[in-house]
């Protein structure tokens, strides 16, 4: 008996119920299908919480695939994305990883922040990021060829400043990349409003707000207000906080902890509330 | 005493019997003159108070007369010589300069006198500057001056606001004066040549003092409607605004209200004869000065923006341009320009990107010229090579010379820098000692910090030995066994330190700038990096750079990466001084060539500085420099390294993008805060 004649245990994978909120900026979801179509994997670039991940989803349930999302951090290992035995009374079951379920499914894997894993996890993707698109298992001594369904995408911070935090150009050149910024004002006020549960005045407020602390990147501050903190403040005024407490805890306070920082970025909440 | 009141000959006659000995006499004719309108009284006394002053110094006697009848509107005649005592006192203590200054800053006197706490300009001006920088498209800079008012660059406002009781109160003042000079460059107040629209009534001052009582009003409501919380802000500061005005209070307010309409109605209140209300919480209108600002910049922007179109068009070489369809447009709604050439969308760079925002907030669009490319120059952010400096010369020969890129001639010029590299000369060590001691419980927290990064270890699997089961491995195993394969016998994991495999160059800058509170807070950061890098394992070294010209670039070791962190590496440390200037491109080179020879996986090049590269005579200064820089820091990532700049050049905010590229530099606002954040910033960096 070889491990190829182990019982396999492979998670089910669900699709999206319902059509996921996500207000397009560009020509994101044309360029998407295409590279879906053509079978190309996909590198989703650009500042935390301006909508990377909300697009991936949307696209999963547009495109009708499973889609299977993992946080990559700096313990995952090869074994936690492609799978390991298990013991399951006398018997050895093989579990499948979420990568490996997912090509096995023909879903969309996405991986969260691919910069934070350790790079000897991440060779893993590549023969499923080229033209070989197959999975090698190594432990069961297999190659699961993905079908055509089957899609990789992967997402990162450019604006991280660690230096050991960078995607590997040998990763990066397998690629279609899409540049995700803030949307522009109208767009991020429609997101705020619908997502967050404001009214339009309130959600054009809260992204004043956003592009003014946007304004004091790289002069003490890393990242301005991203949209989903936006959404944050909104959601807290619309459980009855004031408007001006909602912003300062969900952004002043969310984006510094240098106390002239936190100032200044109090005196902007007050210019705008 | 006669009732009647002196006439300006007899006054000039009286003031000239105490007044003769003052430098300032040759104008009593005009003192007597503004004397002549006080009632009798008044006049005796303010005589009698002058008199008195000029036993001690007759030009602060001559000085108080002047200022008397302005005076006397707004004290009590107690309060008056009050004001005249308080002078003569600091001209007792310090001299004539200091007590006019003292006689002249009445504001001060008055609130001083009636327990007001002031605000000062220095110490707002932290804060308010990262405020106006979270405000503003443009940067504009903050400085004091005599009374508020902007340039469209750069920011002017008071040494000193008292008008309320509070120090709090007065802070808001401060900002409600940026906001309004903020709104002035934000909202088109300069967008017309006032200067030109002013020059048709005779009574300018007057003129001039509608003009900003209206643009105050159209400016309010402009801030009011994007920024509610300021507009509320300017409206609580201000007094009512005056009758003369509400029939034009409707138009001012309006959603599309430019200057225009401001101007319009000056023309009907300089009609009407209106005399303007003294202003209160009004910014000063300097047009004169704004339009010709302004007028620099569009024309810089102009060319710098047609130079990066030229170079885009003929990028490709120019046979192929001539048939190329070339399209340059704004796009309204992101505001950016695109380009593209057949059909292809281009990025412009950097320096042209922002020319376009620049342009769009002083003209509302691109102008049409800006669109047309320039000739087949090659892109330079400006152009025209300056004069050369002149050289020192040296007696020995350099250590090292390094290529320079000239980016005017779009190539290096060869051998160009000529770099000695030496020593710091040793300090005695109490600045270190002293900065160990005030600092210790902050470096005992930096070094907690630090182990935690370090402290993440590793389980490492598939041993052959080790403190744990790997159970991955055992499982397998096991069912090897049940399949007749021969079972592994790596089957433990252990503990292993996490590699970080990291070396990190710290550059110094000692150029003359730094002298002082930089320097000391230079060596206080290093004091504390090296105390919280020794925890963490990593290779580390540091050098200081200076120059003078191209012929003497100065390299100094403080510590090399072979050095241990001892007494001798500290008493360099302690030796750190200004030296000269920041030829910071040859630097760079040098240090990575060090750098790059170190076995690390990570290198990291970190830059304390205060300032753009700037070396003598002004070659380097500028657009050269910055250019030469940028690409020195090219040629160390196509090294593998990796460059960061920590600054506290607050006008940084122009060049560093460009320089450093983005999430490559931090501003800090303030330079004690260096020693604090250094070690901070480096652990960001490298986690």
């Amino acid at each position: 008996m070889t491990p190829r004649h182990l019982r396999i245990i492979t998670p089910e994978l669900e699709r999206l119920p319902t059509e996921p909120y996500y207000q397009p900026v560009g020509d994101e979801i044309a360029i998407f299908q295409a590279a879906a179509q053509k079978r190309l994997p996909v590198l989703l670039k650009g500042p935390t919480g301006c909508g990377k991940t909300r697009f991936v989803e949307y696209m999963a349930w547009k495109l009708g695939r499973p889609l299977v999302t993992v946080a990559c951090h700096d313990d995952l290992t090869t074994a936690d994305l492609v799978g390991r035995y298990l013991i399951v009374g006398d018997e050895t079951v093989w579990l499948d990883g979420p990568l490996t379920a997912a090509v096995r499914a023909g879903a969309i894997c996405y991986l969260d922040e691919i910069v934070e894993a350790r790079k000897d996890t991440t060779v893993v993707i590549h023969p499923l990021a080229d033209s070989r698109r197959a999975l090698a298992v190594d432990k069961r001594g297999e190659l699961i060829p993905a079908p055509p369904e089957f899609m990789l995408v992967i997402s990162y911070n450019p604006g991280y400043q660690s230096v050991l935090k960078e995607i590997k150009p040998s990763t990066r050149q397998r690629f279609v990349a899409l540049e995700f910024d803030y949307p522009a004002a109208e767009i991020e006020a429609r997101i705020v409003a619908s997502e967050g549960g404001v009214d339009e005045a309130t959600a054009q407020r809260l992204v004043k707000l956003g592009q003014l602390t946007r304004n004091l990147k790289g002069a003490g501050l890393d990242e301005g207000a991203s949209t989903r903190l936006l959404v944050h403040a909104a959601q807290l005024i619309d459980a009855g906080m004031a408007p001006a407490a909602a912003a300062r805890a969900a952004v002043a306070r969310a984006l510094s902890d240098d106390p002239d920082m936190t100032q200044t970025l109090d005196d902007l909440v007050r210019a705008v509330f | 005493m006669s009732a009647r009141k002196l006439f300006a000959h007899e006054l000039e006659e009286l003031l000239d019997a105490f007044l003769f000995a003052s430098p300032s006499h040759r104008s009593i004719e005009r003192l007597a003159a503004m004397l002549e309108a006080l009632p009798r009284q008044q006049q005796e006394f303010v005589l009698r108070v002058a008199r008195g002053a000029a036993k001690t110094n007759t030009e602060l006697a001559y000085l108080i007369a002047t200022l008397a009848p302005e005076m006397l509107g707004r004290f009590s005649e107690k309060d008056f010589e009050a004001w005249v005592i308080a002078g003569l006192d600091v001209f007792d203590k310090q001299g004539l300069r200091p007590a006019i200054e003292t006689l002249r800053d009445v504001e001060a006197f008055l609130a001083a006198r009636e327990g007001r706490l002031p605000a000062k300009f220095a110490e707002v001006e932290p804060r308010l500057s990262r405020f106006v920088l979270g405000l503003s498209g443009r940067p504009l800079a903050l400085k004091s001056g005599s009374y508020p008012w902007t340039d469209t660059e750069t920011i002017f406002l008071p040494e000193r606001i008292a008008r309320f009781a509070n120090a709090e109160d007065n802070r808001r003042v401060y900002q409600g004066l940026a906001v309004q000079l903020w709104a002035q460059t934000r909202y088109g107040t300069f967008d017309v040549d006032l200067e030109a629209a002013l020059s048709q009534w005779p009574e300018r001052e007057q003129a001039l003092a509608w003009l900003a009582h209206l643009e105050a009003v159209r400016l309010e409501a402009c801030v009011a409607r994007d920024l509610p919380g300021l507009g509320a802000l300017l409206a609580e500061l201000r007094e009512p605004w005056p009758e003369a005005l509400h029939p034009a209070l409707a138009d001012l307010q309006g959603e599309n209200a430019d200057v225009r309409v401001s101007l319009d109605w000056l023309s009907r209140l300089m009609a009407a004869g209106a005399v303007p209300p003294a202003p209160t919480f009004i910014a000063r209108l300097e047009p004169g000065i704004a339009w010709r600002v302004r007028s620099e910049r569009i024309a810089r922007d102009t060319e710098t923006l047609k130079k990066a179109l030229g170079a885009l068009r003929g990028a490709a070489g120019k046979r192929e341009a001539d048939g190329r369809e070339f399209t340059a447009e704004v796009n309204t709604a992101t505001g950016e320009l695109e380009v593209r050439i057949d059909g292809q969308a281009v990025q412009l760079p950097e320096a042209a990107r922002t020319a376009v925002q620049s342009l769009l907030q002083d003209l509302g669009q691109v102008p049409p010229e800006a669109l047309s490319p320039a000739g087949e120059a090659p892109w330079t952010p400006d152009d025209r090579p300056k004069e050369g400096a002149r050289e020192m010369v040296n007696s020995r020969e350099p250590d090292h010379r390094y290529d320079e890129w000239d980016y005017h001639r779009n190539a290096y010029r060869r051998g160009w820098c000529h770099v000695y590299v030496s020593d710091v000369k040793p300090g005695d060590g109490a600045f270190v000692r002293e900065t160990r001691q005030r600092y210790a419980h902050f470096i005992a927290q930096l070094k907690r910090r630090f182990e935690a990064v370090r402290g993440e270890d590793r389980m490492l699997g598939r041993q052959v030995e080790g403190e744990e089961i790997d159970l991955d491995a055992l499982i397998e195993a096991v069912n090897d066994r049940k399949s007749g394969a021969e079972p592994s016998t790596r089957l433990f994991s252990r503990r292993v330190r996490n590699e970080r495999s990291l070396a990190a160059l710290f550059m110094i800058d000692m150029s003359g700038s730094t002298k002082g509170w930089v320097n000391d807070a230079e060596r206080e950061a290093l004091v504390m990096l090296c105390e919280a890098l020794e925890k963490l394992g990593d290779a580390y070294a540091i050098y200081g750079f200076s120059g003078w010209t191209r012929t003497r670039c100065d390299i100094y070791r403080i510590k090399d990466f072979a050095d241990r962190y001892d007494e001798s590496v500290r008493a360099r440390i302690d030796g750190i001084e200004a030296k000269d200037y920041t030829r910071m491109g040859v630097a760079i080179r040098h240090l990575t060539r060090l750098l790059a020879a170190q076995p690390a996986r990570h290198k990291l090049l970190v830059t304390l500085s205060d300032g753009r590269p700037d070396d003598f005579g002004d070659e380097y200064r500028g657009t050269y420099g910055i250019e030469d820089t940028r690409r020195a820091l090219q040629e160390a990532r196509e090294q593998g390294i990796r460059s960061y700049c920590i600054t506290i050049d607050r006008q940084g905010a122009d060049y560093l993008k460009h320089m450093m590229g983005p999430a490559a530099y931090t501003v800090l606002d303030d330079v004690k805060k260096l020693p604090l954040k250094v070690a901070d910033i480096y652990r960001k960096l490298t986690a």
